[in-house]
């Protein structure tokens, strides 16, 4: 079960129409290490999960990846809703536009739409809890590169704010794997 | 202050201190003994209830489902008029 909330994690201001940067960040929004992919990742890795603390983490930050699923949503929607079809053209952006006008689709950066091919749910946890921290990593990375591209000081500060939260989660990550793995080792004691 | 930039105050105090719990909450998930950590959550979460209802007795509902409040003096449905976080 989940409850809406009628407002953002964080909040979403930018400078301008901007389809380029709209274009790449979309890849944050579908793309192999963005927030969908995530978010899908930990939701279907907590059922096969040991511990409290596991199924806890997995839990929460799948559902904090949904808030910012919103936020790069809204970032999206934000750059490219007063676009003009000269703009969108211009920003390489015409392919898309054939397919979806200005709509928010799930795609990477390179227009591959969103699959969960990307992701795994393994059932050993000790897998998934690893493949976890690294793909907090790639979203990490994954930011570095879109701060370096960005050239919206507005924009900028909200891709800062999703950085900051991967090194969280994978802090976090790396907590539940430790106490999963003092847990399987005590387990064996008899 | 005009009425949209007191709004958007009161939900910037909002998503500060729901940050907080959101970030005390992921701790605690794995550090589920800390005290200090646990009280503080608490407090945090009644803070942030506070908030949150004058804000739905003032502006409607922030939560779906029966979660959150009609806003007092609406005589209609207020959930789907009040704009989404896309359009703030």
């Amino acid at each position: 079960m989940w409850i809406y909330e009628k407002k953002l994690e964080y909040p979403v201001r930018v400078s301008g129409t901007n389809p380029r940067l709209a274009g790449l960040i979309i890849t944050q929004y579908g793309g192999p290490d963005g927030e969908l992919a995530a978010s899908l990742r930990y939701l279907s890795q907590r059922y096969s999960m040991p511990t409290e603390r596991a199924r806890a983490t997995l839990n929460d930050i799948g559902t904090e990846e949904l808030a910012h699923f919103e936020i790069v949503g809204t970032l999206v929607y934000k750059l490219t809703k007063d676009a003009t079809v000269e703009e969108i053209k211009a920003a390489g952006l015409a392919g898309y536009y054939a397919d979806h006008d200005r709509a928010v689709y799930p795609v990477s950066a390179g227009g591959i739409p969103f699959t969960a091919a990307c992701i795994q749910a393994k059932g050993d946890p000790i897998a998934d809890l690893v493949e976890d921290m690294a793909a907090e990593e790639k979203a990490r990375a994954t930011y570095n590169w879109l701060i370096n591209l960005s050239d919206d000081p507005c924009v900028t500060d909200v891709l800062r704010f999703l950085r900051e939260r991967e090194v969280v989660h994978f802090q976090r990550f790396g907590e539940a794997l430790n106490h999963l793995q003092e847990f399987m080792a005590e387990k064996k004691c008899y | 202050m005009a009425a949209i930039d007191q709004r958007m105050s009161l939900l910037r105090s909002i998503q500060e201190l729901e940050f907080t719990a959101l970030e005390l909450n992921l701790y605690l998930d794995t550090h589920p003994d800390d005290p200090q950590a646990l009280e503080y959550f608490n407090r945090t979460s009644e803070e942030l209830a506070n908030l949150k209802m004058q804000y739905e007795q003032q502006y409607g509902p922030l939560l779906s489902y029966g979660f959150g409040k009609n806003a007092a003096n609406a005589k209609a449905w207020s959930w789907a008029e009040s704009p989404w976080p896309w359009e703030m």
